[in-house]
């Protein structure tokens, strides 16, 4: 054995191998036709990968297809015209179709509160009238809450959609740079945060009066809040990476270095976390509906529905209450299914089962 | 019989990308108050080796097949409760990051007594006399006073000897070091390899060794196997892996570390990169970054074989060097023709006899 | 450029960070300074490589980050083909960033994950309007075939590449606007041995056909020994050694530079090199030690000239001063009457039960009996003012040797009055008993 001739020493560095020849191997024909790849098919991102996880999801895609359904009924539920001010096709209809069995404003006192009963179905001229039966005013309930629709689906997604206009943009600043700017606004969400929302929101509506688009601006003032917070807190984390100051030493701007390298890395919680307001948002919205803050006790919207009918849902007219209820519940369960998936779609260690073999079978 | 017996393992992953190949046909054996190290590159399945020991393989994981023998006893065999009452107990482990191994909520001194008494069943105050004394026998000073500190005031080499101080509380067999210093500066290195080195002599403490560095494993270890995409390429006592590898991939290990007091200009590395566990190249895992390789090599799987004999090698029993390469069996046509000098020897610093593989000589 | 001019220079470069606070604290003013980089200063020369070596928390890479300005230098000036860079403006800093640049330790977290190989590189074009086009393309797959990456993975993401060739896909990034000068901040030491070799040979090839300047900071003395021309040695924020990797190592110099050395794992089983262990860990940078910052470590501090001290002696009672000033003795553990608590503290601290010089043994008593009443800022107050050590209270600056610049007391002919080089086996023993004990 080697040990027996060789000494002991205190000098490093004295064993060398030579002849490794790394040439070798290079210059030579591959011997065989194995190949080291790479470890995946070619060029396909992490978004990819996140639809492909999403698309394996059974019940986020469920959701997904209620949500477009809900969509799909409210979009097509009446004819849609658009106004004659509009700059193209003027005062012409852009959607013909009407699955809604009848004008949702359609008032008729002779059929106030009738029962729903399948029979409605058959004896109707019109298919499916009444077959959630009808409000207090005689008006058709599956056609206020199919266009309904329109309202609560269009106030959730728009809102959301404004918050994140605003949030996204003020986070990223806060988080950023820092210093002064990020103690100004994180103190004003904080203080934000510190009103009760219902108090604010009746502050909004109080200044502005009731209405769509005042609404929507109730929802947005406090909506903003945690997208602001939790981009901010993922910048602060992602703008620690090497990439960011490798983009700086090479001389990127400011302005790319956020929207190029930054943002993009920080958004997946922020998508999740919209995905899942929508859902809270159209509650909301209900809610304010509901303690009549909301549109006008005329519309078809789902919280004012319910507002409007406290008194029959009382009085044993459960149909009343019911169909718009359920049709609040139905879409917050499939915002909530979608944003479970796009969750777990982002972050793929989430779902990992854990048996206790240790690696016996 | 060896304490610790380790033969043909098996240890598959199952994952969405396909099966991963973590070891296959892994044997090996550690005496007891041994230092045996594993040596590899990421990915060669030496930490999947330590948790099939300790049986913390997790989903998608599975032993596929195999045998684990502590003192006799297959652990494989062993039910759920009589594991825990081994692992810390007469098998511990000590991790790589001693940050994370160590629960911030709990102060170091609780740490170590709940090990002493889950498994020696001492009282409190007993539990807690033997956790200072454990503390005091790794090195830290004023034990009974950092007793009740938490580990975040501890330093990075602070934590690592807790660490070890928890795997030594219980007065274990064996002491498996899942790349123990890789984290730590390297005069904390220092002080932790001497510490192991105490420790392995003092309670007669085997020790595995798990580590990508061939100057810890140089210095801590009796002997040593070499990984390459789950497989043991070669076992050998640890100076013939350093002064005779009979593997190329130990030869290409070897010749990629700059050392001190080497004036080379230009390292001899190993082209290209370690083989996805997946993937496999076909016959020999090393042909496509072998620079001896042949075409004999992607054809025959070569086994692990005593490089004078020829013959399969018994690593639970022999402790022969053994590689595994064609060059061994007689099947490879050409030579290792690598060499090894050592500087300022007359002598040939060289086994004189290993015929097949020779290309070995001195200046 | 003239033939005098290094490529780079750094003089006296400071970096400062505030310690975390809260806004109360930054309102009261209570703010305290982490100097991770307190005055250092040396030059590279075209197509050169200076290795900068140290420990965690040394300030290395601060040094790295503040020479490219992506964090701003506290004081100091940094020349690089004379010009000083830290009073540049944005935009001419940002024409700057053509020649000078960084490749990163962890290959992972260097690429953005989003982007594609092809978008990685080709940001470093866009931003400088290097190539367009066609060209740019030619010039992205000319960078991944000199970093020996397989061209046509261009439009791949970084996630579907192994450590060694993200590493790859860093240093083309670095290489596509021309620089003629590249940090390289601990760029193999996440990667494995082989992969490791691979890029270092890398490196010295890119530095051999295009003349570029490395500063490479590692924590590896074999690695830096390897590819460096010169190495400087770091500990708490400044330069403790500097020299050619020869001067450097034959033998090293500075106490701290041997005690690295000395730590290095040899790949040689049988190797038996003399371990210097040193005690503890680096001190915290928010309060440096005084004097050398090394003093509280070094197996070698110079002892007081009116006392007569052995080695080891005067190391005891060094580290019983560390020990008093921290407080970090537990008297409370020893129950015994005093002579049986004086023993144990002796005992303890490794001190001899009586010193060789009687008037020193005098007053390590009287410090022992002021720590036995756990009066600790009066014996540390004590053992400081009596023992006086010019390593405690003046700062050594690098001076000139016979082999590279040192900054030790050891080397200075105004110390002379101090012990000569022990032999490295007394020191080594010393030290290391100090720290093993159990």
């Amino acid at each position: 054995m080697s040990s027996e001739t060789s000494q002991r020493t205190t000098e490093r560095g004295r064993i060398r191998v030579s002849g490794f020849d790394v040439e070798r191997v290079e210059s030579r024909d591959p011997l065989s036709s194995w190949e080291p790849d790479l470890q995946s098919e070619a060029g396909r991102g992490r978004l990819e990968y996140a639809w492909q996880r999403f698309k394996r999801n059974r019940l986020a895609l469920f959701g997904a297809a209620t949500i477009v359904f809900m969509v799909l009924l409210a979009v097509f539920s009446r004819p849609i015209s658009l106004p004659n001010g509009f700059p193209v096709l003027a005062g012409q209809t852009v959607q013909p179709f009407s699955l809604a069995p009848a004008d949702p404003a359609n008032q008729d006192v002779l059929t106030g509160y009738r029962e729903p009963t399948l029979e409605n179905l058959f004896s109707g001229t019109a298919t499916g009238l009444y077959l959630f039966g009808a409000d207090w005013a005689g008006r058709d309930i599956l056609s206020r809450v199919m266009y309904g629709g329109r309202w609560s689906l269009s106030i959730g997604f728009i809102a959301v959609a404004m918050a994140l206009l605003v949030g996204i943009p003020l986070g990223s600043i806060a988080g950023y740079y820092g210093g002064k700017v990020d103690e100004i606004i994180m103190r004003l969400v904080d203080l934000l945060y510190a009103f009760p929302f219902i108090v604010l929101a009746i502050a909004v509506i109080a200044v502005l009066g009731r209405g769509y688009w005042e609404m929507i601006l109730a929802l947005v003032v406090v909506g903003w809040l945690p997208y602001a917070r939790i981009i901010r807190g993922e910048i602060l984390s992602v703008k620690e990476n090497e990439y960011v100051t490798a983009a700086k030493a090479l001389g990127s701007r400011d302005r790319s270095i956020i929207t190029r390298h930054i943002l993009p890395n920080a958004m997946a919680p922020v998508i999740v976390q919209a995905t899942l307001s929508i859902g809270t948002t159209v509650l909301v919205a209900a809610a304010l509906g509901f303690i009549g803050l909301g549109l006008s006790p005329a519309s078809a919207e789902w919280g004012v529905m319910l507002n409007v009918e406290q008194d029959a849902i009382a009085r044993g007219r459960w149909w009343a209450g019911l169909f718009p209820g359920l049709a609040i519940f139905v879409f917050v369960m499939a915002i909530n299914l979608v944003g479970d998936g796009v969750r777990d779609a982002f972050d793929p260690q989430g779902d990992q089962s854990d048996t206790d073999t240790g690696g016996l079978r | 019989m060896a304490m610790l017996e380790v033969e043909d393992l098996n240890v598959r992953f199952y994952t969405e990308d396909g099966v991963v190949k973590a070891t296959n046909d892994l044997s090996y054996r550690v005496e007891a108050g041994e230092r045996f190290g594993v040596v590899g590159e990421s990915g060669a399945g030496k930490s999947v080796t330590s948790l099939a020991l300790m049986r913390l393989i997790d989903e998608p994981g599975v032993i596929e097949s195999g045998e684990i023998r502590f003192k006799g006893r297959n652990l494989l065999e062993m039910d759920e409760k009589e594991m825990r009452e081994l692992r810390g107990n007469e098998i511990a482990m000590i991790f790589q990051d001693a940050e994370t191994a160590l629960n911030p909520s709990y102060t170091v001194g609780e740490q170590i007594s709940e090990a002493i008494r889950y498994h020696l069943g001492l009282d409190e105050a007993a539990a807690r006399e033997r956790a200072i004394e454990t503390l005091e026998s790794v090195g830290i000073p004023s034990a009974a006073q950092r007793y009740s500190d938490y580990p975040h005031e501890f330093s990075g080499g602070m934590q690592q000897r807790v660490v070890i101080a928890i795997a030594l509380s219980c007065d274990p067999d064996l002491i498996i070091a899942d790349e123990p210093t890789t984290a730590l500066d390297v005069t904390i290195e220092a002080q932790i390899l001497e510490l192991l080195e105490e420790i392995a002599t003092e309670f007669d403490t085997a020790i595995q060794l798990i580590t990508h560095d061939l100057g810890v494993v140089a210095e801590f270890c009796d002997r040593v196997m070499v990984m390459y995409a789950g497989h043991p390429v070669e076992m050998a006592p640890v100076e013939d892996v350093y002064y005779d590898p009979q593997h190329p991939y130990t030869v290409g290990l070897m010749s990629s570390i700059p050392r001190i007091g080497d004036d080379r200009d230009r390292l001899q590395t190993i082209p290209g990169r370690m083989p996805d566990l997946i993937e496999m190249p076909p016959g020999c895992n090393f042909h496509p970054r072998c620079p001896y390789a042949e075409e004999s090599c992607t054809r025959v799987e070569p086994p692990l074989v005593d490089v004078e004999t020829g013959e399969p090698a018994d690593p639970i029993n022999s402790d022969a060097q053994a590689a595994a390469c064609l060059a061994h069996t007689g099947e490879l046509s050409g030579e290792l023709d690598y060499e090894v000098t050592v500087r300022g020897e007359d002598d040939p610093a060289v086994p004189g006899d290993a015929p097949s593989s020779a290309g070995v000589s001195d200046r | 450029m003239s033939g005098s001019e290094p490529l780079l220079r750094v003089e006296g470069l400071e970096k400062y960070y505030e310690s975390e606070s809260d806004f109360i604290d930054r309102l009261l003013g209570r703010q305290q300074n982490v100097k991770a980089v307190d005055g250092v200063s040396f030059e590279i020369n075209e197509g050169e490589t200076l290795g900068l070596v140290g420990e965690s928390g040394c300030g290395k890479s601060s040094i790295g980050r503040s020479i490219l300005r992506l964090r701003e230098p506290t004081a100091g000036s940094v020349y690089f083909k004379g010009q000083d860079i830290t009073t540049l403006s944005d935009s001419e800093l940002r024409d700057l960033r053509k020649e000078m640049q960084i490749i990163f330790q962890n290959p992972q977290s260097s690429l953005n994950p989003r982007l594609t190989v092809n978008d990685i590189i080709g940001e470093a074009l866009d931003i400088h309007g290097i190539e367009s086009g066609v060209s740019r393309d030619a010039r992205i797959k000319e960078l991944l075939d000199r970093v020996g990456l397989n061209a046509s993975h261009a439009n791949r993401y970084p996630h579907e590449f192994s450590g060694g060739q993200l590493q790859r896909i860093g240093i083309a990034r670095a290489l596509a606007v021309d620089p003629d000068f590249i940090v390289c901040d601990e760029p193999v030491s996440a990667l494995d041995v082989s992969v490791q070799a691979q890029i270092l040979n890398l490196l010295e090839d890119l530095q051999d056909e295009l003349g570029i300047a490395y500063l490479f900071i590692a924590h590896d003395l074999s690695v830096v020994e390897h590819i460096a021309d010169e190495i400087a040695v770091m500990y708490l924020g400044k330069i403790a050694e500097i020299g050619s990797p020869e001067e450097l190592f034959a033998p090293p110099q500075h106490p701290y530079t041997e005690a690295l050395l000395s730590a290095i794992p040899e790949p040689d089983p049988l190797w038996e090199g003399d371990r210097i262990l040193l005690e503890g860990s680096v001190p915290s940078p928010i309060d440096p030690p005084s004097g050398c910052k090394f003093h509280t470590r070094c197996p070698r501090v110079i002892p007081p000239a009116d006392y007569d001290f052995e080695q080891s002696e005067w190391r005891a009672v060094m580290s019983l001063r560390h020990r008093t000033r921290e407080a970090d003795i537990a008297v409370e553990t020893f129950d015994a009457g005093e002579a049986a608590l004086m023993e144990s503290l002796r005992d303890e601290l490794d001190l001899p039960p009586t010193l060789s010089d009687p008037e020193a043994e005098e007053v390590v008593q009287e410090a022992l009996r002021l720590v036995a009443d756990e009066e600790f800022a009066r014996a540390a107050s004590l053992l400081e003012e009596t023992f006086e050590t010019p390593c405690s209270t003046d700062e050594p600056v690098l001076r000139e040797t016979d082999a590279g610049r040192v900054a030790c007391h050891l080397f200075d002919p105004a110390y002379e009055s101090g012990p000569t080089r022990g032999t490295p086996t007394d020191d080594g023993s010393a030290a290391g008993s100090a720290t093993s004990d159990d």
